[in-house]
């Protein structure tokens, strides 16, 4: 399905990450914001107030981030697609509702512009540092998708896919840039709404007496979903629950539910997962990054050329669900993989875990504030070649 | 031999409202919760409101069973969240009746920021307090309801921190209908609500209710009928009180009644004239929700 032209800009901009972001989010369809302000997030929920009376959405700003992060799941089963946007100390009070998100199948979109943490921390400079915390935050088992602009051009894009895949997948999905992408500002080409792509909500057909509001449904196993008003007589849930969304707490639907939501993920991985590489066929170090570190880490790739090392890219668009059978496929054929990342040690486990053992792994650590200097990726890339 | 027929018994009326294939419900004898759910139903079954536009949202806790149990669209949330949730639900969905019912733990402690907020933006959502002054759920700890001078499992010497006292609470931060009653007034309540229903904005009903099994097996209170004796005993019906003299202690008098009854424009009525005014025909008003 193609995009509601209401909330398409379509046109070259120029603009900064947040800004391109609600632009994303409108342009999926979005007509829902709940926020609470943060820096440096702010700006996207800034912009959607502006923009969301003028093309039949609703802005409100709420009291803290716990009520927006659930604010948008009542507005999701109202009817709209809605999203929240935070960065750090707002993404810690959020994780229950995405705990909520993920039980009750709502799809929502969570854009989080990382800053430098723990706490307070450095509000107005980059980190990369909740990417785990994006994974693991809430408790109990569970599955979610986390995707990773490096521009201003990708934080559009990016944000579309991400209300495509919570609509497809049902589960809440992750924008997860920093503040340097987020205030960066550059061009930004928003296509004519008839080119941008957009997953609909799948709303269901049948009639009330047979609809089941849980029960798997296609090729992903996800429910059709409904919303309040209709006639359904819905009943939402984040107890452990049957296909009817009644409460039923015990180990066997424990069992097959928390098994079902999370397996319609790790059975799509490598359909969900987007990887950008550059070079890697023959290469001896392979750089391994995500976000705003990928952007310096071509600056380092390109000094390592010149020196004559052969080195590529393997950028994480997607960081959640990890693309382990990539770095699987790249670990045997290299000397080492380098992974510099704003955090002391975060996605490197999963390139360190997916790599087995079958090639070096080098962390480039870095606490944030700024972002690394390419000069220390470069002795990384030297050490690993030599 | 032949089969016996079983005679044809009417079915009760607020059977229709309720999960039957739910029950039987998870609430202890004497508990007042059923009866609240009795009450809203019969609210209903007199009032013109569309019942497939109207959604039951409710918190964590014995209350916050509600939304299990009616045949309705119902949400049951995350702790203390139902308020946000249903804010969600109705702005993004405005011809929905959204009523919230939850506990008082659930409503003014975890989730107190949520309510003042939404009675201070004139929400129109319709929020039932079960008040049985414990944290029933969880075994019988202190509430920011709880009276001095209680046991409670977490205060076995006896509390001794004050009480909210709701109505108070929400006519300051800017309910526009609050009232309050008991279980023993079923009459009474049912109107309340049917009358909380039609009033567009903040509407608050604080109803005391009984937990035989934690509060006043503790504070030896004896069972669910010693608390319809209580409430008979001690209760007032005094409509117009200043609800800052409405607190609740121990033993002492319960007032109840009507206590606020006013008129302040709603928060998706003054949003929408603001819009208007501001943007003039820029402005695209949501009368529907709309996916694409």
């Amino acid at each position: 399905m193609h995009a509601d032209p209401t909330g398409v800009l379509t046109g070259s901009h120029f603009m900064d990450g947040d800004h391109a972001c609600c632009e994303g989010a409108l342009a999926a369809g979005a007509r829902f914001a709940a926020g609470y302000p943060i820096t440096p997030s702010t700006e996207v929920v800034e912009r959607f107030s502006q923009r969301a009376p003028k093309v039949g959405g609703t802005f409100i700003q709420m009291e803290d981030e716990l009520a927006a992060s659930i604010t948008i799941l009542g507005a999701v089963w109202g009817g709209v697609k809605a999203f929240t946007v935070t960065s750090g100390p707002g993404f810690s009070l959020m994780m229950e509702h995405i705990g909520y998100a993920v039980m009750t199948e709502t799809p929502c979109v969570f854009i989080n512009v990382q800053r430098g943490g723990p706490s307070t921390g450095l509000p107005t400079l980059p980190g990369q540092a909740d990417m785990m915390q994006a994974r693991w935050g809430s408790h109990g088992d569970y599955e979610i998708i986390a995707l990773c602009p490096n521009s201003p051009q990708e934080c559009f894009e990016l944000t579309v896919k991400a209300f495509n895949l919570s609509e497809k997948y049902r589960l809440p999905v992750f924008v997860m840039l920093d503040e340097v992408v987020g205030h960066m500002t550059e061009k930004v080409v928003i296509p004519a709404a008839d080119q941008i792509e957009v997953e609909p909500r799948h709303f269901t057909t049948k009639d009330p007496e047979s609809f089941r509001l849980f029960q798997p449904c296609g090729e992903e196993q996800t429910p059709e979903m409904a919303r309040a008003g209709d006639g359904y007589h819905l009943h939402v849930t984040g107890l452990t629950h049957d296909e009817r969304g009644y409460p039923n707490m015990t180990p066997p639907m424990q069992d097959k539910l928390v098994k079902r939501l999370c397996t319609k993920i790790r059975d799509n991985v490598s359909k969900i997962t987007i990887t950008d590489q550059h070079e890697v066929e023959g290469a001896d170090v392979v750089v391994v990054s995500y976000g705003i570190t990928s952007r310096v880490a071509e600056r380092a790739i390109s000094l390592a050329k010149q020196k004559g090392i052969k080195v590529g890219s393997l950028r994480l668009i997607t960081a959640w669900p990890f693309p382990d059978h990539v770095i699987k496929a790249i670990a045997p054929n290299v000397k080492g993989l380098v992974v510099p990342e704003l955090n002391l040690g975060q996605m490197v486990r999963e390139v360190e875990r997916a790599a087995a053992g079958r090639c070096r792994v080098l962390h480039v650590p870095h606490a944030g504030g700024t972002v690394h200097d390419p000069q220390v990726i470069l002795k990384a890339i030297q050490e690993v070649a030599r | 031999m032949s089969t016996e027929t079983l005679p044809i018994i009417p079915p009760n009326p607020v059977e229709e409202f309720l999960r039957t294939d739910r029950m039987p419900h998870i609430w202890c004898p004497g508990c007042g919760i059923g009866t609240t759910v009795n009450c809203f139903v019969r609210a209903l079954l007199g009032s013109k409101t569309d019942l497939t536009k109207l959604a039951v949202v409710s918190g964590i806790g014995c209350t916050g069973r509600v939304a299990g149990y009616v045949n309705l669209d119902s949400f049951h949330t995350t702790h203390g969240r139902a308020i946000p949730f249903a804010t969600g639900l109705k702005l993004a969905n405005p011809k929905m009746t959204v009523v919230v019912y939850s506990g008082d733990g659930d409503l003014f402690a975890i989730g107190g920021n949520h309510l003042i907020h939404a009675a201070r933006r004139n929400l129109d959502l319709k929020v039932i307090c079960v008040n049985n002054l414990i944290y029933a759920m969880t075994g019988g700890q202190t509430a920011p309801t709880t009276p001095g001078d209680v046991i409670t499992s977490t205060a076995p010497y006896g509390t001794y921190d004050p009480a909210f006292n709701l109505p108070y609470l929400c006519e300051a931060a800017g309910a526009v209908y609050v009232a309050r009653w008991t279980t023993f007034h079923v009459m009474q309540l049912a109107k309340s609500m049917r009358e909380m229903f039609s009033k567009k904005g903040f509407g608050f009903i604080e109803i005391l209710s009984p937990c035989p099994t934690l509060y006043q097996r503790r504070n030896k209170m004896g069972d669910g009928l010693d608390a319809m004796k209580f409430y008979k005993q001690v209760s007032k019906i005094k409509h117009g009180t200043p609800t800052a003299e409405v607190g609740l202690t121990k033993s002492g008098e319960i007032i109840v009644g009507k206590f606020v009854d006013r008129e302040r424009p709603d928060y998706t009525s003054m949003m929408q004239e603001h819009f208007q005014q501001e943007l003039g025909d820029k402005y695209i008003k949501v009368e529907e929700p709309v996916c694409s």
